[in-house]
């Protein structure tokens, strides 16, 4: 079935099931890697992406369900202002190790800081509960996004 | 940060990829797609004097990863090391990871090409300081014969040659080509520690800058052009076989194209993950689940516990055990570790084209010549005609030093036409893991004057070694399994550890971070603290009075007790607990506080780590992996139990099989101390460190003496007594 999403600003078109999660329409279809699949039920965030703004869980939403929405992936979150600034911060605070969860642990803490510009540790939890790091990273997240907060980036 | 590291695929595809084990390389090679693995002594002109260094005209500098990057910082570890001696110029630096080569890129310590035991720079320190060095003396001989002066009045720095007397410089670009013809010295001299200038500095992580913008390429990110997309299923039950297969419901899903259908496990392949995910869940599968349908852990548990019975094979005995347990007041404690499943955050995959002659593989591996070689038999092609190419890993844990992903992805894709991508949903990954064994160990000790004068300590575990590296399972002892029990640092005067094998029934058993230290951290800390309590003395204080001939465990120690507080007054039902640890040659101390609630529930407060690893290559990362150690080693004790029932896991997701998440974290502060001693490992020692650390602060809260993980809150519970 024809579909037609704006991604990072783009219009896409491409053929997928109504019921198709957008994970797998954005790495599977249109080849963009950066969004990862960690559980496939919304439990580790690895796949989070921006709709209008907000973090979402892309493995579990369904391409029907964001047809007319604005999209924004990992590959573009830094050029929204509150997305380069966490990007930097997570250099600056050399947060990543292998990497696999933080495109999903960046788009939080973007989504996170772009509605509570100074968030307090009990914000942090909140917004960054739902992204599990197997390698452990947390305590240089939540430095990380106080750091960027902070303006310092 | 320099722009030189680009681990994106638009920088492979422009640069030329060649062999696929290209990582981040911005001049094109000459050779074609799909072509085998360059050999290392094709070079195109560049100086490539040994496995590890390639410098062309322009002065890149190209260094090939002998160890594979899981998170673990090691390709800047391995690049700092090689920059230091060769006094390359770091902003130049570009890394490959190294192609399938067990000879160039064997593990020293392990001999195969594997990366796992916290071995990388304890096996490659030496290795690569001699290649950076003898490099670095060859480029510094073409540049005195090219000014006729004694090799000796030259200095390198920054990838020059200077001549200081008559103010000549060159670069090593501009000597590339002269410094092929020179003979590679004998007996090197490496550098004096004190003129280090890379080594010890805190530098910024190469590997990083593509992982905060989506650019960076893991093996399950591979396209190849024409793949089509698949999943699986292997029978729920252990070594199960697939019976019946109705697939008709399963035909009719837009977007799948087939089914196919091996001995043990059933694949959908589809135009994406989706169409082969919903074709697999449409599928009919009856499956002969076989004799194992009926292990479950209780029968495993009391197999464990009979075995652990028995006498094991003596790994190593000092004075008179029998005397010593004679000669003060005895007891006895036994300790249970579960089975654990690894659930990296990027699942099991690997994308594979099968063709008659060749086989070609896209994967993350801790393992590349042996995934290369398993290949090989499961396409039934020479091993030559099987490529792999090597990917950043979203995480190993020893996960990736099997095969059985690759394998399973060839033999799916033998059965499809052109390459596909075969991706392990959560649920597979979780319950056809090879799984951290379930060990039983078991102490007897005597106390006289404050101090442990007798220590029995028997292992009973799966011998991971035995099949994993056979060569080195010699006289029925596991050398992994009895890791940390045979080298405590504590001066125990008749001291005898024994090993028991015992494999569990049909459960696929394999390393796990941490490995054997931490069944044996794990049971000889926590006893160590009941010992404490039994002779008296504070934890600290008891553990102080054996270490009179080892400062820098005794020198860790006691800073992680100052640092942490301990001593200090708490709140009821708050604890602190210690461990004391010389896992993978570094010496470890590790202070965790930790509040126990009404209803037995944990909540940790506070971790503090001091590390003396000898020289610290790079510190910061040091410090990153020891806070994430303690994360992994911490969500084990708090959560991970792998069960059995009807021969199947009974844990599937992250919604049962739990992580430690940001809301739960501690606050953590990690101590590395200046040291001139030779380098030790990091990977895994906070991994080893939490948990007992943790049971011990539990201890202390408490007065109950936990002694089986995962910690069970039922235990725990206010009223509760030890």
């Amino acid at each position: 079935m024809a579909t037609t999403l704006t991604i990072n600003g783009e219009t896409k078109s491409f053929d997928a099931p109504p019921d198709m999660p957008l994970l797998w329409v954005l790495r599977d279809i249109l080849g963009m890697t950066g969004t990862k699949f960690g559980c496939g039920i919304a439990q580790c965030g690895a796949c989070t992406v921006h709709v209008d703004g907000k973090a979402v869980r892309s493995c579990v939403l369904s391409v029907s369900a964001v047809a007319n929405r604005a999209i924004t992936t990992i590959e573009h979150v830094g050029s929204t202002p509150a997305g380069a600034k966490v990007q930097k911060a997570w250099l600056d605070a050399e947060v990543v190790q292998c990497g696999y969860c933080q495109s999903g642990q960046i788009m939080s803490a973007a989504a996170l800081l772009a509605a509570t510009p100074n968030p307090d540790d009990s914000d942090i939890d909140a917004a960054m509960a739902g992204n599990i790091c197997r390698c452990g990273t947390y305590v240089r997240i939540r430095e990380a996004i106080k750091h960027a907060a902070n303006g310092q980036s | 940060m320099n722009a030189h590291h680009n681990f994106s695929r638009r920088t492979l595809l422009t640069g030329g990829l060649a062999t696929g084990f290209l990582l981040a390389f911005h001049l094109p090679l000459r050779a074609a797609p799909n072509e085998p693995v360059q050999p290392p002594d094709v070079t195109d002109g560049k100086f490539a004097p040994n496995a590890f260094i390639r410098i062309d005209v322009s002065g890149a500098t190209t260094l090939v990863m002998p160890q594979v990057e899981m998170g673990q910082g090691i390709y800047t570890a391995v690049s700092m090391i090689l920059a230091e001696e060769l006094d390359a110029d770091w902003s130049k630096v570009q890394l490959l990871h190294a192609p399938a080569n067990e000879k160039l890129y064997g593990n020293p310590i392990f001999i195969i090409q594997a990366t796992g035991g916290s071995t990388s720079v304890r096996a490659f320190w030496k290795p690569l300081r001699v290649a950076g060095a003898s490099a670095r003396a060859m480029l510094v001989q073409a540049a005195a014969a090219q000014w006729q002066v004694d090799p000796a009045s030259c200095t390198t720095s920054k990838g020059q040659v200077t001549h200081k007397a008559s103010g000549r410089t060159l670069s090593y670009g501009a000597l590339a080509a002269a410094a092929s013809g020179q003979t590679p010295p004998k007996d090197v001299p490496l550098k004096d520690p004190k003129d280090f200038v890379y080594i010890g500095q805190p530098l910024k992580r190469l590997d990083t800058p593509d992982k905060v913008n989506g650019k960076a390429v893991y093996g399950i990110d591979a396209i190849v052009p024409g793949m089509k997309f698949a999943t699986l299923a292997q029978c729920p039950v252990f070594g199960g076989k697939v019976g019946k297969v109705d697939d008709r419901a399963a035909k009719k899903i837009p977007g799948v194209r087939q089914i196919v259908v091996l001995d043990d496990l059933v694949a959908v392949v589809g135009d994406h993950m989706w169409a082969a995910k919903k074709g697999l869940d449409a599928l009919d599968i009856e499956w002969n689940e076989g004799p194992n349908a009926k292990i479950n852990s209780k029968a495993v548990w009391d197999d464990l516990r009979a075995a652990s019975a028995k006498d094991g094979v003596v790994a190593k005995s000092t004075g008179d055990i029998g005397k010593g347990l004679a000669a003060g007041e005895k007891f006895e404690a036994s300790f249970e570790l579960p089975f654990l499943a690894h659930a990296t955050m990027e699942p099991l995959n690997a994308t594979v084209h099968c063709k008659p002659d060749s086989c070609e593989i896209w994967t993350g591996t801790q393992i590349m010549a042996r995934v290369q070689s398993e290949a090989a038999k499961a396409a039934g092609l020479p091993v030559e005609k099987v490529t792999v190419n090597q990917h950043l890993l979203g995480g190993g844990f020893g996960r990736k030093l099997e095969p059985d992903m690759v394998v399973a992805a060839v033999r799916i894709a033998k059965q499809v036409d052109g390459p596909v991508k075969v991706v392990w949903t959560r649920e597979e990954d979780i319950q056809h893991d090879v799984y951290r064994p379930v060990y039983r160990d078991t102490i007897a000790a005597s106390l006289s004057g404050g101090k442990i004068v007798g220590w029995k300590y028997k292992i009973a575990g799966a011998a991971i070694i035995a099949r994993w590296l056979p060569p080195a399972f010699q006289k029925g002892i596991d050398i992994d399994a009895i890791d940390s029990a045979t080298d405590v640092p504590y001066e125990i005067p008749n001291f005898h550890v024994e090993y028991v094998r015992a494999e569990p029934p049909a459960i696929p058993t394999g390393f796990w971070r941490g490995v054997g230290p931490n069944n044996n951290v794990f049971a000889a800390e926590c006893f160590m603290d009941e010992l404490a309590r039994k002779a008296g003395k504070d934890p600290v204080e008891f553990r102080r009075g054996m270490l009179a001939n080892q400062p820098r465990f005794l020198s860790v120690l006691n800073l992680a007790a100052e640092k942490a507080n301990w001593g200090q007054p708490l709140p009821a039902r708050v604890g602190r607990g210690v461990c004391l640890q010389p896992s993978f040659g570094s010496c470890m101390a590790t202070v965790v506080e930790a509040e126990v609630d009404e209803q037995g529930e944990i909540h940790l407060r506070r971790v503090t780590s001091v590390m003396d690893t000898g020289i610290a290559v790079n510190p910061d990362i040091i410090v990153a992996q020891i806070e994430g150690g303690l994360v992994f080693g911490l969500t084990a004790a708090l959560y991970g139990e792998i069960t059995i029932d009807k021969g199947r896991v009974q844990q599937s997701n992250f919604n049962d099989y739990r992580m430690l998440r940001i809301n739960q974290m501690p606050k953590i502060e990690v101590h590395v101390v200046k040291s001139g001693e030779a380098p030790g490992g990091i990977g895994e020692t906070g991994t080893t460190a939490g948990p007992p650390a943790l049971r011990n602060a539990i201890y202390a809260a408490t007065g109950v003496a936990l002694r089986r993980l995962p910690i069970d809150r039922k235990l725990l519970a206010a009223g509760k007594k030890a």
